[in-house]
């Protein structure tokens, strides 16, 4: 019994991507639908990264003019300076109005280049995800399943919708920044390069720590949720046992091993901000300190210059240059931690599509058959194929069944089913009976070609079964199941899914077949009542009476039914006896029985034990042979 | 314990308040942590203003002039090493309260968290069947860990983001007025068209943004129903029907999902415009007055323009985690959901023991639904002496389960009483109730952990010999020793490691080994067969007699050697007597023994 929490950290276990490049690649094969706007967003980046990183510059040849008024005391050339300085604010308000508009743009275009992505790769999942064999959903659990749709596909798209356009936009500003800095002063710049290597060191390993312990707190996370499942599902025996204190001491010891992991786990994760943004403070301090220290006009400048040969005032910084130069520090820390971070997170969520990759490179359902299912004229149904002689041939549907010395295996080494061989006429029922693991559901399993045989054959109407096209195949097969599975939507559209051509007239005369109409009609907006996956608002007979007339309206040739075990009340459980029985009416049954009456009622019982089919024969011929038939019918063995 | 777990109610404050419990020396220097920081952050332009306007430009009238001792000449490098030494040193010690506020946050936090999911563990715990029947198992669980992990995260946002950027726009706007009060004005002007702008995006965005987190849920469910239902799919060939229909349902949140983020991308270049027209009014205002009037230096002018961003990122922030606590308010509803549940059976303080094993229903009447009209079980009356063996037949949902859930008060009675050693089981405890009644249910469960642990929830005190002693009555001992690690075997989650009908033996020896003084089997040797099954019964006869033994069977035999049975039919009993009495007057009794016992006579 695997559990959903367990599967979140196995996930969680697998933070890298094996194969980086390559799933990049396929990851940007899906932009091949908006390329242009792609490359319109990453232009966009560019010009809003260059437009923004300009106007900062710009802040050096304003001051430069405030430092020539401030020197020019008299204030001879005051006009000409204003003029300077307001020309170079309205360049710098240009500049800024293109930053603005251009992170507009490239938001817009990145919004809808990731909304198209995402919508491709989750039809494209999907739709993979629905040509898989039954074999692929038997071995994975449904919480499993649904981690691809949603951990899987979520880190995806955070990663398109946030960290992508982050990581350009910081790479695109971060080599501007660069570039203004050195072109600024290189002295300076060698410091900050100090910032930046140490900003990406603490940042690897804070953020190896935390992923470390991220790891441990989903663990925790999972045991705790495994827990309260485990005392959920067994509240009763916890009452009956008188067992709460110590269920609650026990929890009290997980959820304390809980609260500790996740607090180191989040301390790690929430320290971050703090360090990089302070330590870009300490930068800036030591920067200004430093800059104003070797200043071009500074005394220490000065007193080197009196001393040697050499003009020291050539390495002094000017003061505009260090107000300029300051002004970029911040951003460059901010774009290397952005950077290095957003990394983390792309490297997360590359792992997986890369998952989501593997799922759609499965292969899926395979169909050879080439045997079709034609309409006559006449309405008669035909199964037609061309054989070797390249000649048309035409075999009437029927619905006769037979299995001829069928072996079968779930994991090729241990044999489910042997030698098994059944045959069904048109329109007789056949029973298997047997206790559970016998192997019962398997050859209903092999009929629908869910599986295929092993060993042996399948013949339907005489033709191999796989050599007939599978949807044909299974568009004559009806089946009624013990988990009656409905779909979110009205009562009626829940039924037409046996026959989505079905009229509502249509419809209702499976339901009244299968005995559903009643309880239909009164429910508050009959066959409009809204069903809900959860089935919070029908019972659970109900639900399965809606399943028979599902199966009625398909009106299948050959019908398959799983009886259910499960406790329902009289008067529904005689309900859906009745209407199962008027569906069998006809056709020819493969059931898994567990009632008497339809085992009574059957033309061949078939009784399993390890996959063999042990004893066969009508009731009377298996109660006369006082074999396991007759053991299990007076009980001494459970018939389940 | 029922008395604890009355969690106090209200609105949410207060009752969320009572979470912090244990962890309020976090929760309370969390803020105050931020608050330093902040400030300290703040100063930082100050400072750089004061060592380039009087380091750099030696000016004298560089800020905080006033508060540096006259000594440190202006561009001297005494006065630039100081002030320069108490930047680094603000760095540093805003460094230090950041970390700590950071560790602090997260200490409170997990704390609150901790706390709020012990809570309700504990009430869901106290929850009687009725009370869980409400909710469904996977709800209760996303409420005890997604709902709680989302709360957390807001109560660690509130102490730390929600202090610290308001805060942080204070301080900013205090020092820039300080500095230069006549330039300032600007954010007067401009704070209000920004938090305008954000009101009006987070207003349209919000709904939009919900309309979306729901089409998204729509999509998961309708994908969640269709691999659930993936063999009724391709039993009716409708994977390209299936397909289709999510086609659509992406297509559907591809829009909403464009609609909403649409709206969100109008924030940044908002922010940034109004961001940058401050910075060049700043400059331009700024900037006349230092060319014209030499007013000030241009450390003071870019300290001006360090503040701008401070203050307008800072109320950018406060308006998203607006929008982050309204999200969370469907997690806090949920949880208020199960806090605020009634818990409908509730024991009294009482000493009354279990003395014997009588039994008595008088005049009961029984709805899961609580409706009159819908009677589960009507009418019901009988007497059991301590020490009886009865058994209880009748077709499925006669209501044979219900009847004995009453006993140990796993549901409460409509009408009519339940009598206990003569005593009504609504005056016992809940907890001495239920250890004189033992139970063996119809869905059994062992936990994971090994045989021995499983059956001491029976007597957490039980020697080595009293298990074994259970275990032979319930006919498990041969199977357990048999077994590699014999008692020590692990059962893994549900007890997944043993079959049906050993299943069930052990849930036998765990209910005896409680010795109680009534013992209820509900269909709990149904995977047991026939030759054990009685051998089970006839230690019951031999070891346990004084104990009342309340048996419901399908199987006829399993029942045949009652003392007494019990025949219920349509929520009723219809008939109380032994074998030979019930086969000469019951019609229902003799229907039902011949149908599973034909066999026998051919």
């Amino acid at each position: 019994m695997a559990r959903q929490s367990d599967i979140i950290a196995n996930h969680k276990g697998k933070r890298k991507p094996e194969n980086f490049f390559k799933t990049i690649g396929r990851l940007l094969s899906y932009y091949k639908n908006c390329k242009w706007a792609l490359i319109g967003a990453v232009a966009f980046i560019a010009l809003y990264a260059a437009s923004t990183i300009i106007a900062g510059y710009m802040l050096s040849p304003l001051v430069r003019v405030l430092e020539e008024a401030l020197a020019d005391t008299a204030g001879i050339h005051m006009d000409e300076q204003v003029t300077r300085y307001t020309a170079l604010l309205v360049y710098m308000g240009f500049l800024y109005l293109a930053g603005a508009l251009t992170n507009f743009g490239l938001n817009r275009l990145m919004l809808q280049c990731t909304a198209i992505v995402m919508a491709k790769l989750r039809t494209d999942l999907f739709d993979r995800m629905q040509e898989l064999p039954v074999g692929f959903f038997d071995s994975h659990t449904h919480g499993e399943l649904m981690s691809y749709f949603t951990n899987d596909v979520d880190a995806i798209r955070e990663m398109l919708n946030h960290s992508i356009t982050q990581l350009l936009i910081s790479s695109f500003s971060l080599i501007g920044v660069v570039i203004a800095m050195v072109g600024l002063s290189l002295p300076l710049f060698l410091i900050v390069l100090i910032l930046g290597t140490l900003v990406v060191l603490i940042t690897k390993v804070i953020a190896s720590r935390s992923g470390r312990n991220f790891v441990r707190q989903q663990k925790a996370l999972a045991t705790v949720n495994g827990y309260i499942e485990e005392m959920m599902e067994g509240q009763r025996v916890v009452k009956a046992f008188n067992h709460e204190e110590k269920v609650m001491a026990d929890f009290e010891v997980m959820n304390e091993e809980l609260r500790t992991v996740a607090t180191r786990a989040n301390t790690l994760a929430s320290i971050m901000g703090p360090i990089m943004n302070n330590l870009s403070h300490i930068f800036y301090a030591l920067t200004t300190t430093i800059g104003v220290l070797f200043s071009v006009n500074g005394e220490i400048i000065r007193k080197l210059s009196e001393n040697s040969s050499f003009d020291w005032h050539r390495v002094g910084v000017d003061g505009y240059v260090l107000i300029t130069f300051l002004g970029f520090i911040r951003q460059f820390s901010n774009r290397v931690s952005e950077i290095s971070q957003q990394f983390n997170y792309i490297l997360l969520a590359l792992a997986g599509a890369e998952r989501v990759f593997k799922l759609m490179d499965m292969d899926p359902e395979i169909d050879e058959g080439a045997v079709t299912l034609e309409t006559k004229a006449d309405g008669t149904r035909v199964w037609t194929y061309i054989d070797e002689k390249g000649e048309s041939v035409e075999v009437p549907l029927v619905g006769k069944i037979e299995l001829h010395d069928v072996d079968f295996s779930y994991d090729g080494k241990k044999l489910v089913l042997e030698d098994v061989n059944v045959y069904a006429k048109k329109g007789q029922k056949i029973a298997f009976v047997g206790s559970t693991g016998a192997g019962k559901t398997t050859i209903i399993n092999l009929v629908n070609r869910f599986y295929d045989v092993v060993d042996g054959e399948i013949t339907y109407d005489g033709i191999d079964i796989r050599k007939i096209k599978k949807d044909d195949l299974r568009g004559t097969l009806g089946m009624v199941l013990q988990d009656t599975h409905l779909f979110t939507g009205t009562v009626m559209e829940n039924i037409r899914y046996g026959k989505l051509s079905a009229t509502d007239e249509e419809c209702i005369e499976a339901a009244k077949i299968a005995n559903a109409h009643y309880f239909i009609s009164h429910l508050p907006e009959g066959y409009n009542t809204m069903l809900y996956s959860d089935g919070a608002n029908l019972s659970q007979g109900q639900r399965q009476l809606i399943a028979i007339a599902r199966a009625a309206v398909a009106a299948p040739v050959v019908l398959i039914l799983d009886e259910a075990t499960s406790s329902i009340d009289t008067r529904t459980e005689k309900l859906i006896e009745s209407g199962m029985d008027k569906l069998m009416e006809g056709r020819t049954v493969f059931v898994i029985a567990h009632r008497l009456s339809t085992v009574r009622n059957s033309n061949a019982i078939m009784v399993l034990e390890h996959g063999k089919i042990i004893e066969r024969g009508d009731h009377d011929d298996l109660l006369r042979q006082q074999g396991k038939y007759y053991q299990l019918y007076t009980g001494a063995f459970e018939l389940s | 314990m029922e008395q604890r777990n009355q969690v106090p109610r209200g609105s949410g404050i207060r009752r969320y308040a009572g979470y912090v419990k244990g962890y309020w020396l976090p929760t309370l220097l969390t803020p105050f942590f931020m608050i330093f920081e902040v400030a300290l952050e703040v100063l930082i332009p100050l400072l750089m203003a004061a060592i380039v306007d009087g380091g750099l430009y030696a000016r004298d009238d560089f800020l905080l002039r006033s508060l540096i001792p006259a000594e440190l000449k202006t561009g001297s490098t005494q006065l630039i090493f100081t002030l320069g030494g108490l930047m680094v040193l603000a760095a540093l010690l805003s460094l230090s309260c950041g970390m700590l506020g950071a560790r602090t946050g997260a200490v409170a936090a997990m704390g609150f968290a901790k706390n709020l999911r012990r809570s309700i563990f504990e009430k869901i715990q106290s929850f009687s069947f009725a009370n869980t029947d409400k909710f469904s198992t996977s709800s209760l669980i996303v409420r005890t860990t997604t709902d709680v992990t989302m709360i957390q995260n807001v109560f660690q946002q509130m102490i730390r983001i929600f202090v610290r950027a308001p805060m942080m726009m204070v301080f900013a706007a205090i020092m820039a007025f300080n500095i230069n009060s006549e330039l300032s004005w600007i954010f007067v002007i401009a704070i209000p068209f920004l938090a305008v702008a954000m009101v009006i995006l987070v207003k349209t965005g919000h709904p939009r943004f919900m309309k979306m987190l729901k089409k998204t849920d729509a999509m998961n469910t309708s994908v969640q129903e269709d691999l659930i239902a993936m063999r009724v799919v391709k039993a009716f060939v409708r994977e390209d029907y299936e397909k289709q229909r999510f086609h659509d349902s992406v297509q559907d949140l591809k829009n909403a999902q464009i609609h909403a983020q649409k709206i969100f991308t109008f924030s940044g270049p908002i922010q940034l415009i109004i961001m940058w027209t401050c910075t060049i009014i700043l400059l331009a205002l700024g900037g006349m007055r230092i060319i014209r009037f030499k007013a000030f230096g241009p450390g003071e002018l870019t300290s001006l323009m360090t503040y701008t961003t401070q203050i307008i990122s800072s109320l950018a922030m406060v308006s998203f985690i607006i929008v982050s606590l309204s999200m969370a308010k469907a997690s806090v509803s949920r949880i208020n959901e199960v806090l605020d549940e009634e818990l409908d059976i509730i024991g009294p303080d009482s000493d009354l023991k279990v003395e014997n094993g009588d039994i008595e229903f008088r005049n009961v009447d029984f709805s899961y639904t609580g409706d009159p009209n819908n009677l589960t079980l009507s009418g019901i009356n009988f007497k059991i002496r301590s020490g009886e063996t009865i058994g209880v037949v009748g077709g499925t949902g006669e209501g044979k389960s219900t009847l004995v859930q009453l006993i140990p008060r796993f549901y409460d009675v409509l009408s009519g009483e339940v009598l206990i050693a003569g005593h009504n089981v609504k005056d016992y405890s809940l907890f001495e109730l239920r250890e004189g009644v033992s139970m063996v249910l119809q869905k059994n469960m062992l936990f994971s952990g090994s045989i021995k642990e499983n059956l001491r929830w029976g007597d957490p005190n039980a020697t080595d010999e009293e298990i074994v002693e259970a275990c032979k009555m319930a006919c498990a001992h041969d199977f357990i020793t048999r077994m590699e690690n014999g008692y020590d075997t692990d059962l893994g989650q549900g007890g997944c490691n043993v079959s049906g009908g050993q299943k069930q033996r052990l849930c036998i020896a765990r209910a005896l080994l409680k010795k109680p003084k009534i013992l209820i089997l509900d269909d709990s040797t149904s995977a047991v067969d026939t030759a054990t099954d009685e051998k089970i019964r006839r230690a019951f006869r031999d070891y346990i007699p004084g104990t009342t033994k309340l048996i419901i069977a399908q199987r006829i035999a399993s029942i045949m050697d009652s003392d007494r049975i019990i025949v219920m039919d349509e929520g009723k009993v219809v008939d109380i007597g032994t074998h030979d009495e019930l086969m000469r007057r019951s019609v229902i009794y003799r229907e039902v023994y011949e149908s599973q016992m034909e066999g026998d006579d051919e």
